[in-house]
C-alpha cells in the first residue's frame, strides 16, 4: 500500500529519451548506428504479405473438387498475372471448354484437392517506420528496427487520440485557465501544433482541422464534444488510431480543467520550436500515454539515462489532485496518517493531508493525487 | 505424506494484471483457516520483468504478518530466494499453489462449423479453461473467407481451438476453416520464436487431413471431438488440452514464470508433485464448481473488476457449469465502456439525485483514464454504483444467452414436457432454483455499506423467490480453487469461513400485480421472540436484522398470481439465513420490474427503497 498514489505524468525540460522504431514484420534496416536522423527520415522498410483471396476453383469449374489436380495450369508458388489461366477442363472433343481466369495479380498460396479451393494472395504491400525524433541511432537490431536516442523536453499527457506527427508548437493562451476561442484558429495555424488552455471545444477542433492544424495540445475536452468528432463513444481506452485530421493530446482530463501551470510554462519557452507529438493511449497492462517531444540540442556523451527513481510521497511533497473535489488544484502534504480514515462517501481509504494553493486544507484519499517532481 | 498427517501451511499467491496477492492457510484445532494476507506489485513488466519478484514480496509481506501475529521471528517461508517447501512440520511450508492473470491472461480464438452448434462447444471449453475468446469464427457467420483470414492474422492469440463437425460426418468445413488458418498463418502474441498452439477438437475422420494442413505451420495437437455427436458435449480433453499448452507455452513465454513453475508444489497422491499454476478464473470456476456438488446447491457467482466482468453459474440438476466473460465491462479501465453498452438514461435511471448528462460523461473518462482513483464524495459512490448495476446486468443478459443446453439435438421428450414451452437450446440459469449468490470485485467487496453491495446484487441480478446473498471478501476464490487440487477439505472449510461474507437472504414474489395489492405476507419468528408480521405491498423493501449465522422461522405467502418459488398462491415455510446485513423482502415486482423513466415519478421511489435499504446516509437521500 505504500504506492497507493500515483507517481504522476512527466513533464521535464530535459531528459534522455530513447526510442525504439521497430517493424511489424521482418525487413531492412535503412540507417546504421551513430547515423543523426531527422523525425521525418525512413529508417527501415518491409513489405507486408497482401491481402489472401480464396477462390473456389471446383465450383467455378463446375467439378468435384478431387478432380481439381487434372485441370489446374499452376502450382504453389507461381506468380499470377491478372487475367492468367488458372484451370481448364477438357470439353466435349475439345469443345465446351471451361476456363478460369485469375482474378487479380499475386502469387498461389495453396490448392486444395479437398475443397477444391485456390488461396491466392495479393500483391506485397510496403510498409515503412519514421525516426519519428530528431536523435541519433544508438542501435540496430538487425532486420527489424532502430533505437534511437536525444535529449528533450517532454511531456506526457493524460489522454489522446490521432497518430504521430511534427510540426512547430505554436502557444495560442498566455494563462493556464484561458480558453481559446475558435476565432483565434487562422491560416497561421496550418502545420503547427497548437496549444489552447483549459477547454478544445468542438468548433475550435473543427476549425483547427479545417485550417490544417496537426495537432492540438490542451488541458481538457468535453466527452460530449468527443463523440462529436469521432461519431462513437470511445469504450475502452486504447486510442491512437483514430483519423480525424489531427492529433488531440489531452494533458489534464476531461471537462473544463486548467492546464497544469508547468506544462504551459514548458510549452511557451519552446514556442516556435520543432516537436513530435502523438495521442497513442493505452491504459491497461503495458500502459501507454501520449507524448510531446521537444527535442534540444545535446552533446553525445550527455545522454546518459540517470536510473529510473519512484516519486517519494512525504511531507511537503507537491501533489495534485486527480478526482472530484479540487480536481486539478495542485497542493503541499502536510501530513500522513497511517489508519485507514472515513471519507465523504464513507470509504475507509488510506489519506493525506494538504494545504491547496489557495490556501484551504484539505483531506484527500492517497489514491487520487499524484506526485509532481520539482 | 497428506495420508499421514493434514497439511499445516499452505502459501497460495494469485498473479494478477497489477497486484499479486498472497494468503496463508493454516490448520489450526482440527480445521483450516486463512490467518494472514499480503499483496505487493506484479512484477512482470519492465523494469524488473520477472513475476517472481513480485511473488517473493507478498509473501515475503505473509512471513512479517504471521512473525508478528505469532510472536515468532523464526517463522521462514522463504528460504534462498525461493519458497520453501519442507517436508518437516515444523518449518518452512506444505505446499505453495499458484493462479496467475497477469499479461491479459489466456486469449484464444475458437472456430466452428456452424457457430450455434459447434462454435459454442468450442467458446464454452475455451471460456470454462479460464481464455478470453477474442473472437469465435464459424463457416456459417457471414464474414467472406477473406475477412475470416484477415481477422485471424489480425488478433494473435495465445492459442487456437479448432471444434467442428460430429465424428465420423462430413469433413468439407472443418477442412476449409482448417485452410483458413493455415492461410492466415497466425502468429503467437508473446514473441514470434515459437509457433502458434493450434487444437484440434473437431470430427475425428478429419484428423489426417487437418494435420497435413496445419502441422507445418502452427504447433498442432489434435484431441477427442468436443461435441462426438450433437447431443453430446465432451469439453474435459479440450479444457485439458488448453492448460496444458497454458502452462508450457503462454506462462512459459512470460517473463520469469519458467521459475514460478518449478516453484509450486504441494502433496498428491503421497508425494511432493508439481502444481500446475492455474489461469485464475479457470480457478474461481474450479471452486464454484467444488462448492455448489459438496453442498448440492445451485450457484451464481460474479467479478466485477476494473477491465472485465466474469460470470459464473452451476445450475440444473446435473449441475451444469457455465463461464463467461464480459471482456469490456467494468469498472475502470472498460468504465467507458458501460457507458457505451447502456445508454446515459439507464444508468441515471438507478441516480436518486438530478445529475447533469456532460457531468456524469466527463466523470465516467476521468475514472477511465485515471483508473487508480477512488470516489471521495458520495455523489461519485452513488454514480459508480449505478454504472456497476447496468454492468452486472448486461453482464448477467451474455450469460443467459450463453449458459444454454446443446442446441441442434433431438430432445428425448416426456409427455408432461410436451406442453411446456421450454425448447432445446434455452437459458439454464432459472433464478428462481438459484440457492446462492455470490458477488466479489472492488465495487462489491469494498462498498463502504454491505447493504449497497446487496443493492446492486438485487439491482442488478433481479433474484427471483428466495435466495441466499454474499461477497467474497477479499477476492480470495482464485487462491482456493487451485488449492482445491491438493486439498478439497482445505478449500472448502476455508471457503465457507473465511472467503465469503454472507449478507443475508433476498425474498422477491415472480409475476403480475397491480400496484395497490398485496405482493407478499410475511411472518417472520426472529431469534430474540420477535416476530415481523406484514401484508407488504407491491413496490416496497423491507430490511429486518438477522445476523450472521442466525436463521428465522418464515412463514411467506404471496400475493395473487405471484410465485416466491413453490408455484403461484403457493405459501412456503421455510428458515431464512441472515448475514450482517439481513434479511430482504423485495416486492418491487420481478418479471416484469419496472422504474419509471420520468425523474418526478422515479426519484422519489429511488429514495424511498434506498432509504429502507439503508444503502446510503438519510442525510442524502433526504
Amino acid at each position: 500500500m505504500a504506492q497507493a498514489y500515483s507517481p504522476g505524468l512527466t513533464v521535464s525540460d530535459s531528459i534522455v529519451l530513447i526510442k525504439d522504431r521497430i517493424l511489424p514484420l521482418k525487413g531492412k534496416v535503412l540507417v546504421k548506428k551513430g547515423d543523426k536522423v531527422k523525425a521525418e527520415d525512413i529508417v527501415a522498410e518491409t513489405l507486408l504479405p497482401g491481402k489472401v483471396v480464396p477462390f473456389n476453383l471446383a465450383n467455378k469449374l463446375s467439378i468435384p473438387p478431387e478432380l481439381v489436380g487434372e485441370y489446374v495450369k499452376i502450382k504453389e508458388g507461381d506468380t499470377l498475372q491478372k487475367g492468367q489461366l488458372l484451370a481448364q477442363t477438357k470439353g466435349f472433343f475439345g469443345l465446351f471448354k471451361n476456363s478460369v481466369k485469375s482474378p487479380l495479380d499475386g502469387e498461389v498460396e495453396n490448392i486444395s484437392k479437398i475443397t477444391g479451393q485456390l488461396l491466392l494472395r495479393e500483391p506485397r504491400i510496403p510498409v515503412n517506420i519514421k525516426a519519428f525524433i530528431d536523435g541519433v541511432v544508438v542501435d540496430v537490431v538487425e532486420e527489424e528496427g532502430v533505437v534511437i536516442e536525444n535529449k528533450s523536453a517532454y511531456i506526457q499527457g493524460i489522454f489522446g487520440i490521432g497518430g504521430e506527427t511534427t510540426g512547430n508548437l505554436k502557444v495560442l493562451v498566455s494563462s493556464p485557465e484561458e480558453i481559446v476561442d475558435e476565432n483565434k484558429i487562422d491560416e497561421s495555424c496550418k502545420d503547427e501544433l497548437i496549444v489552447t488552455g483549459s477547454m478544445a471545444s468542438y468548433a475550435l477542433i473543427k476549425k483547427a482541422i479545417k485550417v490544417g492544424a496537426k495537432a492540438i495540445i490542451t488541458g481538457g475536452i468535453d466527452d460530449k464534444d468527443l463523440k462529436k468528432l469521432l461519431g462513437y463513444n470511445i469504450g475502452v481506452a486504447i486510442t491512437g488510431h483514430e483519423n480525424i485530421g489531427l492529433t488531440i493530446v489531452v494533458t489534464e482530463g476531461f471537462g473544463k480543467i486548467k492546464i497544469a501551470k508547468k506544462t504551459l510554462e514548458l510549452l511557451k519557452r519552446f514556442d516556435g520550436h520543432k516537436a513530435s507529438l502523438h495521442g497513442i493511449t493505452q491504459i491497461r497492462a503495458g500502459v501507454m500515454r501520449p507524448e510531446i517531444i521537444i527535442p534540444i540540442e545535446f552533446k553525445e556523451e550527455e545522454l546518459e539515462v540517470p536510473e529510473a527513481k519512484m516519486a517519494s510521497l512525504e511531507i511537503g511533497t507537491t501533489i495534485r489532485v486527480i478526482r472530484q473535489p479540487n480536481f486539478g488544484q495542485i497542493g503541499k502534504v502536510t501530513a500522513l496518517p497511517e489508519e485507514l480514515t472515513p471519507v465523504e462517501s464513507e470509504t475507509m481509504a488510506r489519506i493525506l493531508e494538504a494545504e491547496l494553493e489557495n490556501g484551504e486544507k484539505v483531506m484527500i484519499p492517497r489514491a487520487n493525487v499524484e506526485v509532481i517532481e520539482e | 505424506m497428506a495420508e499421514t498427517r493434514p497439511l499445516k501451511r499452505i502459501v497460495a499467491t494469485d498473479c494478477g494484471s497489477t497486484t499479486t496477492k498472497s494468503i496463508l492457510i493454516e490448520y489450526i484445532d482440527g480445521e483450516y483457516r486463512q490467518t494472514v494476507r499480503g499483496e505487493a506489485p506484479t512484477t512482470v513488466e519492465k523494469p524488473l520483468n520477472d513475476v517472481t519478484k513480485g511473488v517473493i514480496n507478498a509473501v515475503t509481506e505473509l512471513e512479517e504478518l504471521a512473525r508478528l501475529k505469532y510472536n515468532d521471528p523464526d517463522i521462514t517461508f522463504i528460504k534462498d530466494e525461493n519458497i520453501w517447501i519442507s517436508e518437516k512440520e515444523d518449518e518452512g511450508v506444505d505446499a505453495y499453489v499458484s493462479t496467475s492473470s497477469a499479461g491479459g491472461g489466456l486469449q484464444m480464438m475458437v472456430t466452428g462449423v456452424v457457430a450455434k452448434m459447434t462454435g459454442e462447444s468450442a467458446e464454452r471449453a475455451a471460456l470454462g479453461a479460464g481464455a478470453i475468446v477474442m473472437d469465435l469464427i464459424a463457416s456459417n457467420d457471414k464474414r467472406a473467407n477473406y475477412e475470416k483470414i484477415e481477422r485471424i492474422r489480425n488478433l494473435r492469440p495465445d492459442m487456437i481451438l479448432m471444434a467442428g463437425g460430429v465424428d465420423g460426418g462430413t469433413t468439407k468445413h472443418v477442412v476449409e476453416m482448417g485452410e483458413l488458418v493455415g492461410a492466415a498463418d497466425p502468429k503467437p502474441r508473446l514473441g514470434s520464436s515459437y509457433k502458434l498452439p493450434v487444437i484440434y477438437a473437431g470430427n475425428n475422420k478429419a484428423q489426417d487431413i487437418i494435420r497435413e494442413t496445419l502441422a507445418d505451420k502452427t504447433d498442432l495437437i489434435i484431441t477427442d471431438n468436443l461435441r462426438p455427436t450433437l447431443e453430446i458435449e465432451n469439453l474435459g480433453p479440450a479444457r485439458d488440452k488448453i492448460h496444458d499448452l497454458f502452462m508450457e507455452h503462454v506462462m512459459a513465454q512470460a517473463p520469469g514464470y519458467n521459475k514460478l513453475m518449478s516453484w509450486t508444489v504441494g502433496p498428491k497422491n503421497g508425494k511432493l508433485e508439481n502444481i500446475p499454476i492455474m489461469p485464475t478464473p479457470a480457478a474461481v470456476g474450479n471452486i464454484m464448481q467444488t462448492i455448489a456438488r459438496k453442498n448440492d446447491i445451485e450457484v451464481l457467482g460474479v467479478d466485477i473488476g476494473g477491465a472485465t466482468t466474469d460470470i459464473f453459474s452451476v445450475f440444473t440438476k446435473e449441475r451444469v457449469f457455465n463461464r463467461t466473460v464480459s471482456a469490456n465491462l467494468g469498472m475502470s479501465y472498460s468504465i467507458s465502456n458501460v457507458l457505451a453498452t447502456a445508454s446515459i438514461e439507464e444508468i441515471l435511471r438507478w441516480v436518486p439525485v438530478d445529475i447533469d448528462e456532460s457531468y456524469l460523461r466527463n466523470m465516467i473518462k476521468n475514472k477511465m483514464i485515471r483508473p487508480t482513483t477512488i470516489p471521495q464524495q458520495l455523489e461519485e459512490l452513488v454514480l459508480e454504483q449505478a454504472i456497476a448495476k447496468e454492468a452486472l446486468k448486461y453482464a448477467f443478459i451474455q450469460h443467459k444467452e450463453f449458459a444454454v443446453g446443446l442446441k441442434g439435438g433431438q430432445k428425448q421428450r416426456e409427455i408432461s414436457e410436451a406442453f411446456s414451452q421450454s425448447l432445446s437450446g434455452g437459458s439454464i440459469v432459472n433464478m428462481m432454483t438459484l440457492n446462492l449468490l455470490v458477488g466479489s470485485g472492488g465495487v462489491m467487496s469494498h462498498a463502504p455499506r454491505r447493504n449497497q453491495s446487496v443493492m446492486m446484487m438485487l439491482d442488478g441480478f433481479l433474484p427471483e423467490g428466495i435466495t441466499r446473498l454474499a461477497v467474497d471478501s477479499i477476492f480470495m476464490m482464485p487462491h482456493l480453487g487451485v488449492l482445491a487440487e491438493i486439498s478439497e477439505k482445505a478449500a472448502t472449510e476455508v471457503f465457507e469461513k473465511d472467503c465469503l461474507v454472507y449478507l443475508g437472504t433476498c425474498v422477491a414474489p415472480v409475476g403480475k400485480i397491480k400496484p395497490d395489492k398485496v405482493s407478499l405476507s410475511a411472518k417472520i419468528e426472529l431469534p430474540n421472540g420477535d416476530v415481523f408480521e406484514e401484508d407488504i405491498k407491491f413496490g416496497e423493501i423491507r430490511l429486518i436484522p438477522l445476523g450472521v449465522g442466525e436463521t428465522a422461522k418464515a412463514t411467506l405467502k404471496p400475493g395473487k398470481g405471484l410465485d416466491i418459488g413453490n408455484g403461484k398462491n403457493q405459501e412456503i415455510e421455510t428458515e431464512l439465513h441472515g448475514g450482517v446485513v439481513g434479511l430482504v423482502l423485495d416486492t418491487r415486482g420481478r418479471k416484469p420490474f419496472v422504474l419509471p423513466m420520468e425523474a418526478s415519478e422515479r426519484i422519489p421511489l429511488l429514495k424511498k427503497w434506498m432509504l429502507a435499504l439503508k444503502a446510503y446516509p438519510e442525510e442524502f437521500l433526504k
